[in-house]
């Protein structure tokens, strides 16, 4: 019989030497992260009620990615507020606007390791698990109170064991691998649940396609997504059921509007024209991401009457995007290439659609109204859907396409990122 | 502090799904207070904003809360004078959030088959039990845990703070902003 890695960090974190599926537990927390949406409204809190010093300043970390650059006085002032308020409780670990998306920069700055108990001011915080962490996101009120206590409540979650065989076919990325689960799942199946990724499978996965996956946890209502690395078959108690993906039989997948579990085949969607096209996120606008769009975009232009939006994920993700040339490939083909951010993914700005608008984007959420005006239609996909739907101009299966030019389809998936 | 023994209240029924949307509309969120309360649940019911007194008891079916982790969805019911919420099942972050605005909510299996509108509800948060109706059915709810309950005695995380505050005071502590406070000011 064996724990899930769930039951074994909350263990570990609440001091037990077990803990079982259904129990709650108060558990000491190893990380927070708070981004600039969040952060002066729960600091503000603390400074309201006369809070007067975080349990442990060391373990927060406060990210600016939203709203950056400032895009209104409101924001600027919302910000500097926030500013004013980190330094006052001591905390160090401040990343300010340009260095990316909150989730990605944990990541890249080892601020989250395996086995870690992490909360953030943000729902795809489940992005950790990628790592091996359990993830989730919290509101203010109770971000406030883990900021004055390092503690916080938690249930422990049931787990659904995910075991991957083989590995992904060419042009088929792990975006089309967790929007197939969408399907499969819904957004019901998994609410409350921990998600757990094992099998042969795995190992063809690298670092930046588990954080695609962990990120898009949380749309299917999951409370962690968690890749342990554990090689033990799950048959403990808290497991409650089992999804079996065989890899070799995925194909490209895409969401349709309006919710991220209307998920179709692309075949089925091809030659929908588009207005516009997004890669970017905590979910594709990693250095893998850019690279399969560059592969494709290189030499060639964007169709007449869509526009490209490319967002790097971090500075880190931009720099090496920069010395391999792909920012070039990129602006070459018609994109416009923003900084670092969240960018157009949650409508705040950079990139809103105008009503009866349709787009494409490699994010995760394609709510009504989730990127502007609730009148424009988002779709989801991978990077390799997104760039060949760019170069038709309507959603496109990218895999005629990729067998057409050799050498473009068969970017390794699981390859990380260069480190700066 | 509120007595989490004896909540009593009229029911109102709502059905499966009630979203953080429904709760809290997205195009009011920059609208003064008053004028966002009134679109509470419109789009379930449009009579509830309007007619719901103090003390009322929200009853549900699956999944209430669901959608995003606004904090103003369990906010607005408060400001609305709901005692508590008593649904089939729960979404998870609606949940937390609810507990740290002070909202009582139970997961109360076959509640919503259980309750008419408008029937007396009496509910035991602490026990974890809920009467439906005089002398009507009684169904077990999941308990809550001490934890959560020791932040719903307090009426959420806001007033605990608070307490921590002072006992923080007493202790000598300096304020956040006072020279030195920080290291790092
Ligand atoms: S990139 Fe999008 S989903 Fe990710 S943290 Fe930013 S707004 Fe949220």
């Amino acid at each position: 019989m064996s724990a899930t890695a769930a039951e074994t960090i909350l263990a570990r974190a609440s001091g037990r030497e077990s803990v079982r599926a259904g129990e709650y537990v108060v558990a000491e927390l190893d990380a927070l992260m708070l981004h600039d949406i969040f952060a002066a409204d729960v600091l503000g809190l603390l400074e309201r009620t006369g809070i007067r010093r975080l349990s442990d300043p060391e373990r927060v970390t406060v990210i600016f990615d939203h709203m950056v650059p400032a895009p209104s006085v409101a924001a600027a002032a919302h910000q500097a507020a926030a500013r004013r308020l980190l330094r006052a409780y001591g905390i160090e670990a401040f990343f300010e606007m340009g260095r990316g998306i909150c989730h990605q920069v944990m990541v890249e700055e080892g601020r989250v390791g395996p086995g870690q108990l992490v909360v953030g001011t943000d729902s795809h915080s489940t992005t950790y698990g990628a790592v091996g962490a359990a993830g989730c996101g919290i509101g203010s009120s109770e971000m406030a109170y883990a900021l004055a206590t390092g503690r916080l409540w938690f249930r422990v979650p049931e787990t659904i064991a995910v075991e991957l065989e083989g590995r992904l076919a060419p042009g088929v990325t792990a975006k089309d691998l967790v929007l197939s689960q969408m399907r499969d799942l819904g957004s019901r199946q998994a609410q409350s649940r921990s998600v757990e990724y094992g099998g042969e499978g795995v190992a063809s996965l690298g670092r930046a396609a588990r954080m695609t996956i962990a990120n898009m946890g949380v749309e299917m209502g999951a409370k962690f997504s968690i890749f342990p690395d554990a090689t033990s078959a799950p048959d403990g108690p808290g497991y409650v059921a089992t999804q079996l993906i065989q890899l070799d039989t995925l194909a490209p997948q895409v969401a349709i509007p309006h919710h991220v579990e209307s998920v179709l085949p692309v075949t089925e969607v091809e030659g929908t024209a588009l207005d516009q096209v997004f890669v970017g996120s905590c979910t594709n606008g990693r250095i893998e991401d850019l690279r399969q769009v560059a592969v494709v975009l290189r030499g060639r232009h964007i169709a007449k009457g869509v526009r490209l939006i490319v967002t790097p994920a971090s500075s880190t993700v931009y720099r090496q995007a920069l010395r391999e040339g792909l920012v070039d490939d990129l602006v070459g083909a018609g994109a416009l290439v923003e900084g670092p951010g969240c960018g157009p993914c949650f409508g705040g700005h950079m990139g809103l659609l105008a009503p009866g608008e349709r787009c494409l984007g490699t994010h995760n959420r394609n709510f009504r109204g989730r990127m502007g005006s609730p009148d424009a239609e988002i779709y989801l996909g991978s990077p390799f859907t997104a760039a060949v739907s760019a170069l038709q101009g309507r959603i496109s299966d990218p895999r005629p396409w990729l067998a057409e030019h050799p050498g473009t389809g068969d970017r390794e998936e699981g390859a990380d990122a260069v480190p700066a | 502090m509120p007595s989490l023994h004896e909540l009593r209240g009229r029911a109102w029924c709502f059905g499966a799904d009630i979203s953080t949307d429904m709760l809290s509309p997205g195009q009011y969120v920059h609208h003064p207070m008053p004028e966002r309360l009134r679109h509470v649940l419109e789009a379930a019911r449009p009579e509830f904003a309007g007619a719901v007194r103090p003390g009322d008891i929200v009853v549900a079916g699956p999944n209430f809360g669901c959608g995003s982790s606004r904090e103003s969805a369990p906010q607005h019911l408060v400001d609305l004078g709901v005692a508590a919420v008593v649904a089939d099942s729960l979404a998870r972050i609606f949940a937390r959030n609810a507990i740290a605005v002070g909202l009582p909510v139970l997961t109360c299996p076959g509640i919503s088959a259980a309750t008419r509108d408008g029937d007396l509800v009496a509910v035991d948060v602490a026990q974890g039990r809920v009467t439906v109706g005089d002398g009507g059915s009684v169904l077990s709810a999941d308990r809550i845990p001490e934890p959560m309950l020791d932040v719903l005695r307090h009426g959420g995380i806001e007033p605990l703070l608070r307490t921590m505050a002072a006992a923080q005071a007493a202790a000598g502590d300096l304020p956040p902003s006072a020279p030195g406070a920080a290291a790092s000011l």
